[in-house]
């Protein structure tokens, strides 16, 4: 990287960071915030302009910071003259917009926002032609889509803006799209993201079979984005846009893109015979088109849209012509087309700032208002014409003497006609442009009294006509940027001479024809008007608002019939393209012979086995019982708990066995509020299709796992069960995975254990606080409940129990490390103990009995598993790592100490509290619903007199 | 054996997908543990069958005892927990549900999708 490099950065980053500033100094002033706005142009241009010299000698000027390397995605920017003289132009005529701007925006627009948008757009657009890196480049032109999006909506009062910034946005972004695929496969190809490698592998991406695909996609959006048929309709509707946008957009900057990226793609998609086809025959019928409809625009800007859709038309061609010279006579028309239209939408915009009209039907005989004005707007729009002695003139030449000796599917006349037809039609409307509008005797009908503008709005756009003026007249001083960037173009090494007189030459006789033409044309245009205005023409607005019509319903059709706002739908959707997915990835590969046998079955877990069939049958059969549904499910639960044990998983056993127990109970406590039967509803069809589904379903994944249980594996685990005693310091496997060689994921679960709990207890003060709760409280309850809500034995058995389920879990608490058991199992049971003590003598009873807050416990469970985890990082150990020690205590046998038994606290703790969480939110619903609360731990008191009732309302 | 876990496994998708697809938030949040039923034991199955070869490390015995593969079973275990976390969320979304809308139906009554509909248009 030269050391000048570090320019490049900061000129790709300046307009952004500026686009900060106009926002905030509109509130110092409509002068500061424009003056803001043109600050870090003028620094951008300045740097550029240092660089220039360098890139002038024929250097490439480049710099690169990785960013993604793995996706071949990196920072790099690079300056060569094609680049040169299109940020140039970007900078330039930024500048130029940005004074033009100030003077024309009314005081009720919003400035601020504007002269944003304009900075963002601005970088976005520098950023494709400084880009090094194609993806990068694409980031760029994306950023280019949506930031035109917002600057020709700028005026979002009016509905033409809106409509015409989405349609905008929807074909050059559709564009876009493909030009991602195409930029993808050509860096593939390429074996390289970056442009400058891409450039040097020419021949390889020609004769690569992805060429033409790649060639179609990439082609598709620079057409899209530079408005060449059948994709021009956008560009008409984006005059909806401010005449600033439309100067800057749509006659400098955006629409080049497109030509800017094919004479970037020159060097390595030029010279085939797919190129000269698609290219300049779009082209042609582009410029043609364009040309022959802007004749009959009435509106000024409409007219200057359809001519820049001409003028595309006509670079296009050029560059498709693929010839050096062709290339040449595109990059000097490239500048002579940016001073003369930027020019001419100036003066656009200036007459209809100072007339209120744009109608060319309601103008004429402004040269005598607009002097000034008249002055600018002739001598651009001669240039656009190709007079001689204007800019426009010499490049149309080139542009004719190319196409006076191009052969086109062998006919040597076509493209010369064409080319000189679209010259005629190009002379008629500019001519259209100075003789309908300025020319002409006064009218007294203009919708406002017209006067030439504040020099402030003329500067620029006369800035630009001296240009047009210069050039013409010495076109050697534009030859030294035009070289550089023709031989950017071509990778070639050319020196071109641009001259005004060629002598007698085919080119010259086409010109004269196509201006004495064009004026002929243009004294017929009213008789012609009238003819085009009673014929039938396509539409392009309707046809495209009929398409998008017909995408939204074809798109709400496909959303109706997939998301019609029932979760079975979804489901079933989901389930069935599982299911197909599993086809498919079964059908393509097949299986490989079985490597295992079958084991035995012993009779009980035959029996077990039946009995979780019947069970699930029933379940499914008898679902609308809600009741039994839930005992179906508990012995379910309870015969895969069984199998556990059986399959050598005892922890697994002892988990689901406690699991099973409080998930049955959550469920009779939500079923108290919830209606105990299901209606039959499902008509026969659907449970047809849904039983349908489910078998499938369950057939292909009982296949699944019969399949991947009669084969071996590769298990990590060997790694495990090896270092469990030396490393973890326990000898059940499974407690020191989750306790240390998993710790990480125990960690986490944990704490979506806590969040889980929490989450259940702010839905319920959520509810408790909505209209539910109003229904809650006049919830009716069935009549047959017991009247001895907490019975005597219940009481004293639970009682009983207590200490001796609370020993029990921590005996499985302390052993876990060793034995089956621990944190999570122990966390359990002593929930379960926990529970009978509410389920036996009430709700109010038992919370009184607490001491301390769930919430406080599952917070202190993580934190505890935290701090032992970060204790590790005292001993400079990774976090949760873990130290174990033997101690032993007289009586007792010598056990372990582990710092995984912290942890395991901490999980304990988590499980318990968030367990308990639960289970207390759904009873405190009940509470809440008019129960009555009781102090006493029994209704019955057997040491009291009977007539004593305890129990209050 | 593998036949029967397998078997289960499918009996207990089969059941699960279907209870998923009625119409009530009971039978789904019921076709939900069913179908966590079937996925933990799936999961536990993907370390292959052993019978009286638990992943307790034994002391008395040097490197001749095999045992059954642990990770599934770590696994499964936090598995189990977790979705008795995911099923008590659901179960109290479901019931708040049913409180505020006075239906526990998984869709939009009728008429309600109905007006639903016009609102939107």
């Amino acid at each position: 990287m030269s050391h000048s490099g570090h320019f490049l950065f900061i000129i790709a980053l300046l307009p952004f960071l500026g686009a900060l500033l106009p926002g905030l100094m509109i509130r110092a002033g409509r002068n500061a915030c424009a003056i803001f706005t043109a600050v870090p142009t003028i620094l951008a241009l300045t740097m550029l302009l240092i660089l220039a010299p360098q890139v002038m000698r024929g250097e490439v000027v480049q710099a690169e910071i990785d960013w993604l390397p793995q996706l071949g995605l990196s920072a790099s920017f690079f300056v060569d003259g094609l680049g040169l003289l299109f940020a140039g132009m970007i900078l330039g005529v930024g500048l130029l917009i940005t004074l033009y701007a100030r003077f024309y925006l009314l005081g009720e627009d919003p400035m601020g926002q504007f002269y944003t948008y304009l900075l963002m757009f601005q970088g976005a657009m520098l950023g494709i032609v400084i880009s090094d890196n194609i993806l990068l480049l694409l980031v760029f032109w994306e950023l280019t889509s949506l930031s035109s999006f917002l600057l020709i909506g700028y005026w979002k009062h009016l509905p033409e803006g809106r409509q015409g910034a989405r349609m905008a946005l929807a074909v050059t972004g559709g564009g876009g799209l493909a030009m991602i695929g195409g930029m993808l496969i050509l860096g593939n190809i390429a074996g390289s993201y970056n442009l400058t490698d891409i450039l040097q592998a020419g021949d390889q991406i020609r004769a690569s079979e992805w060429y033409l695909p790649a060639l179609i996609l990439i082609l598709l959006g620079a057409f899209t984005k530079s408005a060449q048929f059948p994709f021009h309709f956008w560009l008409p509707h984006a005059m909806a846009a401010p005449t600033p946008v439309s100067a800057y957009l749509h006659s400098a900057t955006m629409v080049k893109a497109g030509v800017f990226l094919m004479a970037r793609m020159w060097p390595v998609l030029s010279g085939t015979d797919a190129w000269f086809y698609i290219v300049a025959t779009t082209g042609l019928v582009t410029m043609v088109l364009g040309a022959l409809i802007a004749l009959f625009k009435d509106d000024l800007k409409a007219l200057l849209a359809f001519s820049t859709v001409s003028h595309l038309g006509l670079l296009t061609m050029l560059l498709g012509f693929g010839t050096q010279a062709a290339a040449v006579a595109a990059v000097f028309h490239i500048i002579n087309h940016l001073t003369f239209k930027a020019a001419l939408f100036m003066t656009a915009g200036i007459v209809d700032h100072e007339t209120h009209t744009r109608d060319i039907k309601r103008l004429g005989g402004l040269r005598h208002l607009m002097p000034i004005t008249f002055l600018i707007g002739t001598v651009a729009a001669l240039s656009m014409a190709g007079i001689p002695l204007f800019n426009g003139f010499l490049s149309k030449e080139m542009m004719l003497e190319e196409a006076s000796h191009t052969d086109w599917f062998g006919s040597h006349y076509a493209v010369p006609v064409m080319a000189t037809i679209g010259a005629l039609l190009s002379v008629a409307y500019s001519f259209r442009f100075i003789v309908h509008v300025f020319l002409g005797p006064k009218r007294d009908d203009y919708p406002h009294t017209p006067h030439d503008p504040p020099f402030g709005m003329w500067a620029a756009p006369a800035l630009l006509v001296v240009m047009v003026i210069v050039i013409g007249v010495a076109p050697f001083l534009a030859e030294g940027i035009v070289t550089v960037a023709a031989n950017a173009v071509t990778g070639a090494d050319l020196h071109p001479h641009l001259k005004i007189w060629h002598g007698v030459t085919p080119a010259l006789w086409m010109s004269v024809i196509a201006i004495l033409g064009g004026a002929v044309l243009l004294a017929f245009h009213h008789p012609l008007d009238q003819a085009w205005i009673a014929a039938p023409r396509p539409e392009a607005k309707v046809i495209f608002d009929r398409v998008i019509a017909a995408v939204a319903a074809l798109g709400r059709s496909v959303t109706e019939i997939t998301h019609n706002g029932a979760i079975s739908r979804y489901l079933a959707i989901f389930t069935v393209t599982a299911i197909g997915l599993g086809w498919i990835a079964y059908s393509s590969s097949g299986l490989s012979p079985p490597t295992r046998g079958l084991l035995p079955v012993p009779p009980v877990i035959a029996v077990v086995w039946v009995m979780l069939i019947v069970a699930t049958a029933s379940v499914v059969v008898m679902h609308h019982r809600r009741f039994r549904a839930l005992v179906l499910l508990g012995i379910i639960g309870l015969s895969i708990s069984a199998g556990f044990a059986y399959l050598s998983a005892p922890d697994l056993a002892l988990t689901q066995i406690s699991v099973e127990t409080v998930t049955i109970m959550l469920l009779l406590l939500a079923l108290h509020f919830m209606p105990k039967e299901t209606p039959k509803e499902s008509p026969m069809g659907l449970k047809l299709r849904d039983g349908l589904i489910a078998l499938t379903a369950g057939g292909g994944v009982g296949a699944l796992a019969y399949a991947f249980l009669m084969r071996d594996i590769e298990t990590i685990s060997d790694y495990h069960i090896a270092n469990s005693y030396e490393g973890g310091g326990g000898t059940n496997v499974v407690n020191v995975i989750l306790v240390d060689f998993r710790g990480y994921d125990t960690y986490g679960e944990i704490i979506v254990l806590g969040i889980a709990g929490l989450v259940i207890y702010a839905l319920m003060h959520a509810l408790l606080d909505g209209p539910a709760a109003r229904r809650l409280k006049n919830m009716d309850y069935a009549q047959d409940r017991s009247r001895d809500r907490h019975p005597l034995m219940m009481v004293v058995v639970t009682r009983v129990l207590m200490p001796i389920a609370v020993v029990v879990g921590i005996y499985i608490f302390l052993r876990g490390h060793n034995e089956p058991g621990g944190g999570f199992v122990a966390g359990l049971v002593i929930a379960i103990a926990l529970l009978m003590q509410y389920m036996a003598s009430g709700f109010a009873w038992t919370q009184e009995r607490k001491k301390i807050e769930y919430h406080t416990m599952i917070g202190l469970g993580v934190v505890i598993a935290g701090l032992t985890g970060i204790g590790s990082w005292l001993a400079a150990r990774p976090f949760l790592t873990s130290a174990y020690t033997y101690v032993q205590l007289p009586p007792i046998e010598e056990f372990e100490l582990a710092t995984a038994m912290l942890f395991d606290l901490g999980v304990f703790l988590t499980v318990l509290g968030a367990v308990m969480l639960m289970l207390y939110s759904l009873s405190r619903i009940a509470r809440f619903a008019g129960e009555t609360v009781n102090v006493e731990p029994m209704d019955y008191d057997p040491g009291e007199h009977a007539d004593d009732d305890k129990v209050e309302t | 054996m593998e036949i029967i876990v397998a078997s289960t496994v499918g009996i207990l998708t089969a059941g699960g997908v279907y209870l998923l697809l009625r119409l009530r938030t009971f039978p789904v949040i019921l076709g939900l543990t069913l179908l966590s039923y079937a996925v933990n034991v799936f999961l536990f199955a993907s370390g292959r069958l052993a019978i009286d070869q638990s992943p307790i490390l034994s002391p008395y015995s040097y490197g001749d005892t095999t045992y059954t593969d642990p990770l599934p079973q770590a696994l499964v275990l936090t598995a189990i927990v977790i979705s008795f976390g995911m099923t008590a969320v659901l179960v109290m979304i479901g019931l708040g549900a049913y409180l505020e809308a006075e239906s526990d139906r998984i869709d939009l009554e009728p008429e309600m999708a109905e007006s639903g509909k016009d609102d939107s248009a």
